[in-house]
């Protein structure tokens, strides 16, 4: 079976994997109306005007289209936005390149920690004063403290979903099932459904990325978000008896999930997911994106259950993805004027419209068209008393590289789990 | 005796002497220099020093600079982030917290030069053997055998992944699965392993892939250089009563010398710049080669330290370099000794 994910991979390995920070610059834009040098843009004045050059990561077609009907709905039209168009895993790796030499003005990002990452090296522009007229009064502040780095802002959000247990509800109406609240409940559960021939959870780790939300859920839920945020800073150890419990208790669910994960892409679970082979499956929302359109209908969520009442279910995990403005961009103005629209509901709405796996962080945005799932994530989200965005969001890149290849050798291999976690502390402290 | 291989011809090597003897002439310590003109000096020190200053601009400057990086912590950002650290990225990566990852990838860059060597240099010979005896449909053999060579590395990992080594439906897990599922690529279990490093089960699915490709490649080398010999040589042969072993261990291999340096040579190289297709196949876990620990290390997102990186670059350019010497001493050693 040749994925989605796959075929990306193939153009770019196609493509020429050895191409570094160039390949960004090289892909071409379509738009065939650019008009040449955009000198006059800072002129100042109300409306920009000129060219400004917009880097995309959106690189599959239903984010790609949703991206440029928000684009075609920009007031001003004296300005010409040119899409440069890069594949999405390739953007992410090659971003420190890019922004050193960034063909753009306007580029995709991500919220948290890798974007203070960024900003900590001088690669973003302070973009404070569009937060300042445009954005405070229509953005939370949740929101606001997720763009801001050292007192000012960098970012603005743009998209969000979160992660969850999905479920076909119709599939646990024939099984008789109902979400769990508490752990022991999951642990009764997983073994009812086990009885019944159903694998409880699925789980895809190729890439080693998609088990990653299963130990936030498990950590945030035993020892609170303070704890998440500080072992992903390195103020907590791996070695702590309050990780170790987390990996305890994986374990204790490990049997019930499908076997050999690390094989697996995380779309081959989500088919499990979808035929009724699985019947539960921790990942982000964009797992709609998984299933017939003609059956979203019958995909739901809960929330991760309880194991410790002294936290409840207060956190969720939603990544929050959105907009810089490059470091010394050739159009400022216009790169502001940019990220500013892409703040309003205007431009959020257009963008749902073609893309209903996300939710918009836009006070305004229009929620009557939200579908029943984006709905419950927003309010979810809406109504968490603390936010992580992921693990590889929340911490150092270079550390989640770490932490992935250390959760992968715990799914092959849990009765390892001490060396694992010590060696993990290590790499922790010699990068944290 | 003369053997006439296609790929190192006799007008190849007198090339090479020739170069050499320009550069004895310019040094002028050779007889017979009366017959340069001034202007023919110009030309062979030009010919000489534009390669010689291009060659040590584009690599050995940046090698040498790589190696100096090694001894620094830099995000790779701005130079006035880099910090000298003296050796802690070698102790970080031979002793300390990634040591692991380390010995696990200087062993797979070992296992992976062993396979070569063992598995399609062997099966390539022989394939070119027998294709040597003029089959019926030889031709049609050989194509089908050639076919993976021009496929890039990274090309065989989709074709293996999705057509051979899918988990339920992949013809491997079909013919070996006995009707269950197979996890070829993610099963990072040793088959042997001691001290914590070891042979990774996935790694040697891998390796099955790459031979696919690179079989084909010796093969028709071999092939070459076998359908130049002398067919007189192999009559001798079998007047004087050899067997068909005898034949190709006293006869043919012996005239196969340029091709088995030529071999040696690419399943080293093969072996140390190994890269791509474990890259498309998302590095599993225990199959990283030292190339993917300094590729992670330099370029990508999580690029935290240029230092670190160059340190594995540089271990790995020891490897090679130390290789390069023992061929160029080895080698040519003999060849002056048979002038």
């Amino acid at each position: 079976m040749l994925g989605r994910r796959n075929a990306i991979k193939g153009a770019a390995a196609l493509g020429g994997m050895a191409a570094f920070g160039g390949v960004l610059a090289a892909c071409g834009s379509d738009d065939p109306a650019s008009s040449g040098d955009d000198g006059s843009a800072d002129g100042g004045g109300e409306m920009a005007s000129g060219t400004v050059r917009v880097g995309s990561n959106y690189s599959d077609a239903i984010p790609n289209a949703a991206l440029r009907a928000a684009l075609d709905v920009l007031p001003n039209e004296d300005l010409v936005v040119e899409l440069n168009e890069v594949d999405h895993n390739t953007y992410q790796e090659q971003i420190v390149a890019y922004l050193q030499d960034p063909p753009d003005d306007v580029a995709p990002w991500f919220a948290g920690f890798r974007l203070q990452a960024l900003a900590s090296q001088d690669l973003l522009l302070d973009i404070s004063d569009v937060w300042t007229n445009q954005l405070d009064d229509v953005l939370s502040g949740g929101f606001k403290q997720a763009s801001t780095y050292d007192g000012k802002q960098y970012f603005v959000p743009w998209t969000y979903y979160s992660w969850q247990v999905h479920y076909r509800p119709s599939v646990w109406e024939e099984l008789g099932a109902t979400p769990p609240a508490t752990f022991d409940e999951l642990l009764t559960l997983c073994e009812t459904l086990d009885a019944a021939g159903v694998t409880p959870f699925a789980l895809g780790n190729d890439g080693r990325w998609p088990a990653m939300g299963t130990f936030d859920q498990l950590n945030f839920r035993l020892n609170g978000y303070q704890y998440h945020v500080d072992l992903m800073a390195g103020k907590e150890s791996w070695t702590d008896d309050r990780t170790k419990e987390v990996f305890t208790k994986w374990e204790q669910l490990l049997p019930y999930h499908q076997p050999d994960p690390n094989g697996r892409e995380w779309q081959d679970a989500a088919a499990a997911l979808v035929n009724g082979e699985a019947a539960m499956y921790v990942i982000g929302g964009f797992v709609g994106s998984q299933f017939p359109q003609d059956e979203l209908d019958d995909l739901d969520f809960f929330p991760y259950p309880e194991l410790n009442p002294e936290h409840g279910q207060d956190t969720v995990e939603a990544p929050i993805d959105g907009w810089v403005v490059v470091a010394n961009p050739d159009n400022e103005a216009a790169a502001k004027e940019v990220v500013a629209h892409f703040g309003t509901a205007l431009a959020q709405d257009a963008y749902l419209a073609g893309d209903p796996s996300v939710q918009a962080p836009n006070s305004n945005v229009d929620t009557s068209k939200y579908n029943a799932m984006q709905a419950k994530s927003a309010a979810a989200v809406q109504n968490a008393t603390n936010v992580t965005q992921f693990l590889d969001r929340d911490t150092l890149p270079a550390f989640a590289t770490e932490a992935g290849q250390a959760i992968a050798d715990f799914l092959a291999n849990p009765a390892n789990i001490d060396t694992i976690l010590a060696d993990l502390q290590g790499k922790a402290e010699a990068l944290l | 005796m003369t053997t006439a291989s296609p790929l190192i011809t006799d007008d190849d090597a007198d090339i090479s002497s020739s170069a050499d003897e320009a550069g004895r002439v310019s040094g002028g310590k050779k007889g017979g220099r009366s017959q340069f003109t001034g202007r023919d000096r110009t030309v062979f020190i030009a010919m000489v020093a534009i390669p010689s200053i291009i060659h040590i601009a584009i690599v050995w400057i940046p090698t040498f600079l790589s190696i100096l990086l090694s001894f620094t912590k830099w995000n790779g950002i701005r130079f006035s982030s880099l910090e000298i650290t003296g050796v802690e990225n070698y102790d970080q990566t031979l002793l300390g917290a990634f040591k692991g990852d380390t010995y696990q990838a200087i062993l797979n860059n070992f296992w992976l030069l062993l396979f070569l060597f063992f598995g399609p240099t062997l099966l390539g010979m022989l394939l070119a053997y027998l294709l040597d005896k003029n089959l019926k449909g030889t031709r049609i053999y050989q194509s089908l055998f050639y076919t993976p060579v021009v496929l890039s590395l990274a090309v065989v990992g989709f074709i293996w992944q999705n057509v051979m080594y899918d988990q339920q439906y992949g013809l491997a897990t079909v013919a070996f699965g006995g009707g269950g599922t197979v996890d070829w690529l993610g099963n990072q279990e040793f088959l042997f392993s001691f001290g914590g490093y070891g042979l990774s089960k996935n790694f040697i699915a891998i390796l099955f892939a790459m031979a696919w490709r690179h079989t084909g490649y010796i093969m028709v080398l071999y092939l070459a250089g076998m359908k130049s010999v002398d067919a007189a040589l192999r009559e001798s042969a079998s007047l004087d009563g050899c067997n068909e072993w005898q034949t190709f261990r006293h006869v043919l291999f012996p005239t196969l010398k340029p091709i088995n340096v030529i071999v040696v040579v690419i399943t080293v190289i093969e072996a140390l710049r190994a890269y791509d297709i474990i890259a498309v196949l998302n590095e599993p876990r225990n199959t990283e080669l030292l190339s993917h620990l300094t590729t992670n290390a330099l370029v990508g997102e999580g690029a935290d330290n240029i230092g670190r990186g160059s340190a594995y670059a540089t271990m790995l350019f020891l490897l090679c370099i130390g290789f390069v010497l023992w061929y160029v001493t080895n080698h040519y050693r003999k060849q002056e000794n048979t002038v």
